[in-house]
């Protein structure tokens, strides 16, 4: 454990605080924005586009300095943790959402239409203000609100995503071996492979939200059913995005030569990246589609 | 600089990977000392800020009827207040002391992610200009406290997506820098120093981690809901749609709850720290600190209700709320008699960062006992969003962090740069802040049993007198914290002229790693592991 001597410190970067002036200026563009400013989607896309550059160019220098043994085997931990902690966090995110979904379904929705906690305050808007609402799920809750909606089933495009993610999950292990056994080719075929099924998976769920928005009339707006549909399988398709970029990144730098068994920290945290969006997925399939 | 940490003969040497010169040394530095002292200083220029605000607010009810201040604006200062005060000057200033100090505790060259920590403390800058922005802006700053509650909050003018994003990119900022102490912890200790080795400052520090990397992404999502219900038509907290305003009460305290534990954890190890050594003993149940610091994290994430008692729970909520509540006075309990037996029958000097440890140990079992009056359901409805409970977690966060943040500035100051404090201006500031820091809460808790309500520009003419000391009280505080930025400045440029030596306080390098390095630090310290770990601290 804690062998630090000669532990890598690493020289100074300015694309850490470039990155973030980028950022800020993508978010404060962003709000601009949405506050119905005509400066700010400009504003959002060169704050956006700068921050990209600079972690680009922050990753670029990582990369090289791995590739030129600068980083030992205490580094090497120091990253993996930090990539795992940081997809605990992401756990938590996710976790909120789903959270959402399961205060909607067991207690916000059946106190407005008088169902479960019967002595409980939920009954007083119900008889106040909407006595002709019965708790049901799907909803979009007692004023209607976005319309008539059909709900979106389980069995259709959503279970062959469910298949190529976890197909994905196989080829990305598939790929790992590779690499462990020094066949660059398998490694980067894996790579191809995950990456191709990723971006189906985005193809795939960019179809369903066509047809959520222009046949089922089920959007972000059809009240709590359209919000955490919306929002959970959203959050998780922008997962899948960046999960794919990253990947591809690594497919990048295994066909420049990058990486070898005892060092590929960019690829087992992309790889631990991408079987994280796959679990999240699983939990949708089942809380959002299925139940 | 060089890339690898050279081999040095000795690490009592000199600055030899010494700083650059200029500005740009501060901006992309990735050294934990030098980003330390950013986040220091950054926390007490938000200290000041944040405290003006507090001042606008006390002049404002000094007397009854609106004085100076429309109640909007007055309502977008206490919500920025808090804002400022917590994610500006209170958690930066533990995080700056976890940068500083943790490396140098468990003997480690920096922390784990240096580049990371760098970025941390930039984003940190651009949440707060972001939130700071929203002062100018067409509809004044968040006019909603700072749990920005709906449907309030919604009605927030130009201000709320920028308000919405700056709480995102502390999120962030928060995150990484939680990351960087876990991993730094985890990873980065010197050989022989064991996890019940570390000082306790450590300690909590790696427990304030896990809750900081458990809880932002969860008020992320809770100001993205937000987000989306004004602009995109989601219906999270809208009846209307099936959702609920409640639902963001129990999504916010399940983060707000242990966010306030975020900012009390690190307190309890700076304090843990200081007492042992100016009372001359080991520290009194070290490892029942470990397990009740523990204990009061796990107990943090189940008792969020507690914060919603008058919102209309279920009575089966209400009680089981009220019990786990009850339970967080066990382990805290557990720390104040284990500080209190540190001090029995010890040899104790009382230098200024043990006169403003000691008052800690007072003032904020005082803000306890009245968390434990609240924690009881039927009684917290007389007092919920009252003065009564501005008092209590003012005293729990005045006299208790801000306290304490002032200890470790007079206990690390010597060491951070190789000066002695003035004792006497030290003392001086301590005795002026414990005196008038009473003045300015405790009649507060007559106001709140007496029913006058939070966040009121008015109030009634019963409440004038107690208004009146309160204020009185506030602009004493607020001024005699002045001396802190005098005494800072003046160690800073040579203090009282005596050269310090590396161990500063009698015997502290027993205690603690940071004592056995030259004052001041040289810039890297530890490039090689230190041979010896010091065990009297526990």
């Amino acid at each position: 454990m804690s062998s630090h001597d000669a532990y890598y410190i690493p020289h100074k970067a300015v694309w850490p605080v470039m990155a973030t002036a980028g950022l800020m200026l993508m978010l404060a563009g962003f709000a601009n924005y949405l506050n119905g400013s005509s400066i700010g989607s400009g504003m959002m896309m060169a704050g956006f586009a700068a921050f990209i550059v600079m972690l680009g160019l922050w990753f670029a220098l990582q990369a090289s300095e791995s590739e030129s043994g600068m980083y030992n085997h205490g580094v090497g931990i120091s990253y993996r943790m930090g990539m795992m902690w940081f997809i605990f966090s992401e756990v938590m995110f996710f976790g909120v959402f789903f959270g959402a979904l399961w205060y909607a379904r067991n207690i916000s929705v059946p106190w407005l239409g008088e169902t479960g906690f019967v002595s409980g305050p939920g009954r007083s808007t119900h008889d106040i203000l909407w006595t002709a609402f019965e708790s049901t799920w799907p909803t979009n809750g007692p004023g209607n609100v976005g319309g008539e909606f059909e709900p979106m089933g389980a069995f259709g495009l959503p279970f062959l995503n469910t298949l190529i993610l976890l197909t994905s999950g196989v080829t990305c292990t598939w790929a790992h071996h590779g690499l462990l056994a020094q066949n660059r080719d398998q490694l980067i075929k894996g790579l191809a492979a995950t990456v191709g099924l990723g971006f189906l998976f985005v193809a795939f769920q960019a179809t369903e939200y066509y047809e959520a928005y222009h046949e089922m009339g089920l959007t972000l707006g059809s009240g709590i059913y359209g919000s955490t549909f919306f929002m959970l399988t959203g959050f998780h398709g922008l997962h899948v995005c960046i999960g794919a970029i990253i990947l591809s990144v690594v497919m990048f730098r295994a066909w420049k030569g990058h990486f070898k068994p005892e060092n590929h920290f960019a690829f087992e945290a992309a790889a631990w990246y991408w079987h994280f969006v796959d679990v999240v997925w699983l939990g949708l399939f089942i809380f959002v589609y299925i139940m | 600089m060089s890339a690898v940490v050279a081999e040095h003969d000795d690490h009592h040497d000199h600055h030899d990977h010494g700083p650059e010169k200029g500005i740009l040394r501060w901006i992309i530095t990735t050294n934990h000392k030098d980003i330390g002292t950013m986040y220091l200083v950054f926390a007490l220029v938000m200290f000041f800020v944040g405290g003006t605000m507090a001042l606008i607010i006390r002049s404002e009810l000094f007397e009854p009827g609106l004085q100076f201040v429309d109640p909007n604006f007055f309502n977008s200062m206490t919500t920025m207040h808090a804002l400022v005060m917590v994610f500006g000057a209170v958690m930066p200033a533990f995080v700056g002391l976890a940068n500083w100090m943790i490396p140098m505790m468990i003997g480690a060259p920096d922390m784990a992610l240096p580049r990371m920590n760098n970025m941390s403390f930039w984003m940190l800058v651009a949440g707060v200009l972001l939130i700071a922005s929203t002062l100018f802006m067409e509809g004044g700053a968040p006019a909603s406290g700072w749990t920005l509650y709906p449907p309030l909050v919604l009605q927030t003018g130009k201000a709320l997506p920028f308000a919405i994003f700056a709480v995102h990119l502390l999120g962030v900022s928060s995150i990484m820098g939680a990351i960087n102490v876990i991993a730094t912890i985890f990873n980065m200790r010197a050989p022989g120093m064991t996890l019940m080795k570390m000082p306790l400052f450590v300690w909590t520090w790696l427990i304030t981690a896990f809750l900081l990397i458990a809880i932002m992404p969860v008020f992320a999502g809770a100001v993205t809901m937000l987000l989306t219900d004004r602009f995109f038509g989601t219906s999270f907290f809208d009846a209307a749609g099936g959702g609920d305003p409640v639902l963001y009460q129990h999504i916010f305290w399940f983060f707000g709850h242990p966010e306030v534990y975020v900012m009390i954890l690190p307190t309890f190890g700076v304090a843990s720290t200081i007492i042992p050594v100016f009372a001359r003993k080991p520290l009194f149940g070290y490892s029942s600190m470990v397990y009740a610091t523990a204990a009061i994290a796990f107990l943090s994430f189940i008792v969020w209700a507690h914060h919603m008692f008058t919102v209309g729970l279920p009575i089966a909520g209400e009680l089981y709320f009220m019990y786990a509540t009850m339970l967080i006075a066990i382990p805290t309990g557990v720390k104040v008699f284990n500080w209190t037996a540190t001090m029995w029958k010890g040899s104790m000097t009382f230098e200024t960062p043990m006169l403003f440890s000691i008052a800690f140990v007072v003032l904020f079992t005082m803000g306890g006992f009245t968390g434990l009056m609240m924690s009881v359901a039927p009684v917290d409805f007389q007092y919920h969003d009252t003065y009564f409970i501005v008092a209590h977690f003012h005293y729990t966060l005045v006299p208790a962090s801000v306290f304490i943040l002032m200890a470790a500035g007079y206990y690390w100051l010597p060491k951070w740069t190789g000066n002695m404090y003035n004792e006497k201006i030290g003392r001086l500031h301590f005795w002026l802040s414990a005196v008038s820091v009473n003045i300015l809460f405790f009649p507060q808790h007559f106001l709140g049993l007496a029913g006058m309500p939070r966040r009121i520009p008015d109030y009634a003419i019963q409440f004038a007198d107690w208004n009146m000391v309160s204020s009185i009280g506030a602009f004493i505080y607020g001024f005699s914290q002045l001396l802190f930025v005098y005494i800072v400045i003046d160690t800073i440029r040579g203090g009282t002229g005596e050269k310090v030596s590396d161990e500063v306080w009698e015997d502290a390098s027993k205690h603690s790693l940071e004592w056995t390095v030259p004052s001041p630090a040289p810039y890297h310290t530890f490039s090689t592991p230190p041979e010896r770990i010091p065990t009297e601290h526990f």
